[in-house]
Formats: C-alpha cells, sequence, structure tokens
C-alpha cells in the first residue's frame, strides 16, 4: 500500500528532482509563465504556492525558507516585492496550469503554468522554421547591443582623451569606429 | 503447476485479438475559431483557452 507516499519521482534523483524544482519556480517566478510537461507542472505548481505564501508573510525567516528554493538573488526579492504584495488578498490558488496537447518527439502532454493575475505575454508557439529564424533575430540583436557597448566605451574613451589632447587624437578616433562597423557586419552574418 | 496443454493455435490467437483496436481522439468544437480541440486543451488552431493564451505563427 502506498499510504502517505505524496510526489512524482520523475525519473531522477532526489537531488536532481530538487534541482528541478527549484529551477522551475525560479523560471515561474521570474516569468510568470513557463511552458514544461503537465507532471513537471503540477510539482512546481507544489512548490511555487508554498514560496508564495512564504512571500506574503514577508519577514526575515520567510524569507531565508523561500532562499533555498530561489536560485538567483534578483528572483527572490521580485517575489517578496511585487508578487507577495500583489496576492495579499488571494487565500491560495496562485497558479494555474492549462493543458496545450501532446509536444511532437514523445508524444508527452505539454503544459503552460502561469501566476494568476500575472502580467506575462501570450506564449509564441513557433514552428521550426521560425524558431531558426528567432535565434538568428537573437544573436543579431546581442551583437549589436555589444557593438553599442564598445562604441560607447570608445566615445567616452575619445572625450576623455579630447580633453587632454585636443587635436592628436582625431584620427584614431575615426580608424575605432570603423573597426566596429566591421565587427557588426560579421555578427549578422 | 497448471501449465496449458495445447499450444495457442494462430486461429485462437487471431480471435482473441480480433476486437483489440486503437480509439480515435474525440475532438470538440473550439469555441473562438470552431476548429477542432480536444476537452480542457489549449485550441491548437486560434491558440485561445477562453481568453487569449498561446500565440500561434504561421496559420
Amino acid at each position: 500500500m502506498r499510504h502517505n507516499v505524496s510526489g512524482r519521482k520523475l525519473n531522477r534523483t532526489t537531488a536532481h528532482r530538487k534541482m528541478l524544482y527549484r529551477n522551475l519556480v525560479t523560471s515561474l517566478i521570474k516569468h510568470e509563465r513557463i511552458q514544461t510537461t503537465v507532471p513537471k507542472a503540477k510539482e512546481a505548481r507544489s512548490v511555487a504556492e508554498k514560496l508564495i505564501t512564504y512571500a506574503k508573510r514577508g519577514d526575515l525567516h520567510a524569507r531565508r525558507i523561500a532562499a533555498r528554493k530561489i536560485t538567483e538573488p534578483a528572483v527572490l526579492a521580485k517575489l517578496f516585492e511585487e508578487i507577495g504584495p500583489r496576492y495579499a488578498e488571494r487565500p491560495g490558488g496562485y497558479t494555474r496550469i492549462l493543458r496545450m496537447g501532446p509536444r511532437k518527439g514523445d508524444n508527452a502532454e505539454m503544459a503552460i503554468l502561469e501566476l494568476v493575475d500575472g502580467t506575462a505575454r501570450p506564449t509564441v508557439k513557433d514552428s521550426l522554421k521560425r524558431k531558426r529564424a528567432r535565434k538568428i533575430m537573437v544573436a543579431e540583436e546581442k551583437a549589436e547591443a555589444k557593438a553599442a557597448l564598445i562604441e560607447e566605451a570608445e566615445e567616452r574613451a575619445e572625450a576623455a582623451a579630447d580633453a587632454e589632447a585636443p587635436e592628436a587624437d582625431a584620427d584614431a578616433a575615426a580608424e575605432d569606429q570603423d573597426e566596429t562597423e566591421t565587427d557588426k557586419d560579421d555578427a549578422g552574418a | 503447476m497448471a501449465v496449458p496443454k495445447r499450444k495457442t493455435s494462430q486461429a485462437r490467437k487471431g480471435k482473441r485479438r480480433a476486437n483489440w483496436r486503437l480509439t480515435a481522439p474525440d475532438p470538440n468544437k473550439c469555441p473562438h475559431c470552431g476548429g477542432p480541440r480536444l476537452p480542457h486543451r489549449v485550441c491548437r488552431e486560434c491558440g485561445y483557452y477562453g481568453e487569449r493564451e498561446v500565440m500561434v505563427v504561421e496559420s
């Protein structure tokens, strides 16, 4: 008889399973909505609901208990400063699981696990083609951000150099800018 | 120990298995787009579950 046995093993060792829950719950609080399999969603829900109840308590001890389950300090702060107050009036039931049907590959039933009253935008269901396009887009955005950072740093250096020797550095600065542009092209291709 | 006296014949095996069949999924009509949708699931055609939920691209 399986009296007093709760929870799923999810084909993992204890440590692996615990870490999985921590990661799932941290992502849920960070993004307010995650997509996973139904059994994982159901387990993560149980952990997440308890964490939000701790966040409503808000004292230091509660915060330390919650910190055991959250892997990122910034997310812990969000839990206590944003999520906790948001659900002050709600007596439990902070999350919602929506079934999405089986996924390709292993036919596992997928689900969206989200915070009720969350701010998450609709999940984008990508086709393979779009997934690839998105990957390239993200890479380009990153390259642009990096280029912008470099440019900014150069401008600052330039300004500092100008302050010291107004004429001598003008040519050098122009060369630097050319280099940044070629960097950007490489990354975009 | 009790043990079968006879080997199960091909015919007997076939008769036993004659009633094995798959059941087809039984979709409902999506209240939003009218397409087929399994009960208690997000609609794969329009991405709705009550209110807006999943955004399906490339329709």
